[in-house]
């Protein structure tokens, strides 16, 4: 073993950790398979919660399984803002608008399931390739390429906004686990600034919502089709 | 100095936030020339070693410089053209939020090449994005809110996974610097040698797609042609001129380590497929665009693609010249988007089909547009002539011809496309009693304002082209030594 290997060894994490972790990453994954196929913005939105909900769960467990504090920071800013107040203004910005987004898919839903699976797998298991990882959470680094690359699907299968907002909001859950496997002691700064974005992003996102639906009186984005070429 | 950096844009943004829309104007053309003054001080005292403020916060070396100068020329330049933009609107609320978002926009683009952090780099970037999001939306038109929609989503995906990539390569510092540790660019570096070479290529591809999605490349390039062609004049200027510069100096950043880490022929490589790429598509749609400003943006398109060429030669010479397209690309594109902005308030229309005449109702915008996208085109005497020059001159001492082939087929593709709607919109008669834009307009000039920022653009262009100063020279040579250019 070269001295790079070895040094990356003590970034191993105590097999306790891994293995919840694992688990966790897992159902970050599912709960966007459930969004991929959700007939409901409300429904999506509240998947969404669910999912911020696990991370929050990843974080805290880091912070006392792996003695790092400002675990526990990440933990308290993602639950305030992931849990409580992202799905509740999204929740708020959709009242009054009609939020069945079923038959937003652009390919039917066992066509989307097989496909997501098929990425999911792809991201899953291409960190295999990468040969030092194999002394790092593999599993769980694993799982959250695979809910990144899921949450792509979700922009690139659904045609409405709101699901394409998820999308986006989800990707980050993705990223913030394999922050929270990998580098768990990444500055705080890079946390912030993604909390700041999306509380930007939510705000943004609404007052598209409300316009493109005012607009066009529709969720979908299959008439955001000015602009080509 | 670099702190005053650091402050005088947000100082501008605050007084354009609250005053009234003079006042707002003033702030913003003293910040936008106060930034480039302190740019180009930094430039004269720059001799090779890193300038440092905030206690190793704030770190501009040569290669920042580059980018540095890059982005406060443009903001300079931008703000003078806003005179003119804004003063034709007469709408005060609309007055505050374009000059706060443009000295808050440009304040997040001239930081990310001074903070010396990769997490910072990325932390600006997004700051940039969401910001430019919002400007870009600010004519409240459908085409606006359609390319801002899809601008938000593709750039905050893009830089989702900039920030996975961001993730891995702190993995990797940590087996060589421990687990906590600012991710400050020199360390890294020193260190780069020992990291884990699977970890460092994972983080190198994710932060090139990442940040290639801001800068343009192909195929994550789709929201750069509606977010251009549909934001305010101003903002597209610097969306084009100076947002994909510094999104490029971010991949430069994992380039440098990358490259130290795992040998320079696996990033090289990355470049080139992505710069093949967008060259190629950029070249296609250069040809057959009917929308001035959407020609713009495939013009950026292709001269991303071409820095990222520029790049995968093992060559200083190539290198230098891809730094000083970085220079030339932001004025020139700066320049021809004014001209486009200008075009577009006289004859209310970016159709090119309906453009006809346009040098003789713009008797100074039209030729200077000409000049602008002939620039573009890389025609000499001007920046870009030389800069892909030396790109070239490059690639063959290396050698790659068959590489040099396919750039130089696809630049003169670009170039005949990019000159063919220049003399057809600008140089060609108006038919008399005709359906163009221009034969039912009187001649005259929009704004002075307008024009004078478009004259400071051409006369940086000739400037680079024909005789860049020694002391920009020795920076653009010591910033490609510091990428580690060579076989």
């Amino acid at each position: 073993m070269g001295p790079a290997l070895l040094a990356v060894s003590t970034l191993a994490a105590p097999p306790a950790f891994s293995g919840v972790a694992d688990a966790i990453a897992l159902l970050v994954v599912l709960a966007e398979f459930a969004m991929l196929r959700s007939a409901l913005a409300r429904t999506q939105v509240r998947l969404y919660a669910f999912q911020s909900l696990c991370v929050v769960g990843l974080a805290v467990l880091l912070a006392a399984l792996r003695h790092v504090p400002e675990a526990y920071a990440v933990a308290g800013i993602s639950f305030l803002i992931k849990v409580v107040v992202i799905p509740a203004v999204v929740l708020r910005l959709l009242a009054g608008v009609e939020t069945e987004v079923a038959g937003s898919e652009r390919l039917k839903v066992a066509s989307m399931t097989l496909i997501a699976l098929a990425v999911a797998a792809f991201g899953l298991f291409i960190l295999e390739a990468v040969p030092v990882t194999s002394t790092l959470p593999v599993a769980a680094l694993g799982l959250a390429m695979a809910a990144v690359l899921v949450a792509f699907l979700l922009v690139i299968l659904r045609a409405d906004v709101v699901s394409q907002a998820i999308g986006f909001f989800a990707l980050e859950n993705g990223v913030s686990v394999a922050s929270l496997v990998l580098a768990s002691r990444l500055p705080l700064l890079a946390e912030v600034t993604f909390f700041f974005d999306l509380l930007v992003a939510v705000v943004f996102f609404g007052v598209l919502v409300r316009v493109h639906h005012g607009r066009t009186g529709t969720l979908s984005t299959e008439v955001l089709d000015r602009l080509r070429g | 100095m670099l702190l005053a950096i650091l402050v005088v844009p947000l100082v501008a943004a605050v007084v354009a936030w609250w005053g009234p829309t003079r006042l707002a104007q003033g702030a913003t053309v003293v910040a936008g020339a106060a930034t480039f003054g302190l740019s180009l001080a930094l430039v004269g005292r720059a001799g090779g070693r890193s300038q440092m403020a905030l206690g190793g916060w704030l770190r501009a070396d040569d290669l920042s410089l580059v980018f540095l100068l890059t982005t406060a020329f443009l903001y300079a330049l931008t703000a003078v053209f806003a005179m003119g933009y804004v003063g034709r609107r007469h709408d005060p609320r609309y007055s505050r939020r374009l000059y706060a978002g443009l000295n808050l926009f440009c304040w997040a683009m001239a930081v990310t090449p001074v903070v010396n952090s990769l997490v910072e780099i990325w932390a600006a970037l997004e700051i940039a994005s969401v910001v430019s999001a919002l400007l870009v939306a600010l004519d409240d038109t459908d085409g606006a809110a359609e390319a801002s929609w899809k601008y938000l989503i593709i750039a905050s995906m893009g830089l989702g996974i900039a920030l996975f990539g961001t993730v891995a390569m702190y993995a990797a510092g940590a087996s060589a610097l421990g687990p906590a540790y600012h991710m400050a660019i020199g360390p890294l570096l020193s260190v780069a040698h020992r990291l884990p070479p699977g970890l460092v290529r994972l983080a190198y591809l994710l932060a090139v797609l990442g940040f290639g999605t801001k800068m343009g490349l192909v195929p994550v390039h789709t929201w750069l042609p509606d977010a251009h062609s549909e934001a305010p004049t101003p903002v597209s200027a610097l969306l084009s001129g100076a947002l994909l510069a510094v999104s490029f100096y971010a991949i430069l950043r994992y380039f440098q380590i990358t490259g130290r880490a795992v040998g320079y022929a696996f990033p090289r490589e990355v470049l080139l497929g992505f710069g093949i790429t967008s060259l190629a598509l950029a070249a296609l749609y250069v040809v057959s665009q009917r929308d001035l400003k959407r020609l713009l943006a495939y013009s950026s398109i292709e001269h991303m693609g071409i820095m990222a060429i520029g790049m995968s030669f093992a060559a200083p010479l190539a290198v230098v010249g891809v730094l000083l397209q970085v220079l030339a690309h932001g004025a020139a594109k700066g320049t021809a988007f004014f001209g486009a902005g200008s075009v577009l308030a006289k004859l209310g229309t970016k159709d090119l089909r309906l453009i006809r005449g346009g040098i003789g109702v713009l008797p100074w915008t039209g030729p200077m547009l000409v000049l602008a996208v002939l620039a573009l085109s890389a025609a000499p005497p001007f920046g870009i002539f030389r800069s892909e020059f030396l790109i070239v001159a490059g690639g063959l001492s290396v050698p790659s011809d068959g590489v040099v082939a396919v750039l130089v087929g696809l630049v003169v593709l670009a170039f005949l496309g990019l000159s063919w709607w220049a003399t057809r919109t600008m140089a060609s008669p108006t038919p008399a009693g005709g359906s163009t834009a221009g034969a039912t307009v009187a001649r005259g000039e929009t704004s002075a304002w307008m024009v004078a920022a478009m004259a400071a653009g051409l006369v940086a262009l000739a400037i680079l082209g024909v005789h860049p100063p020694s002391a920009l020279s020795h920076v653009l040579s010591r910033a490609a030594s510091e990428l580690g250019v060579g076989p």
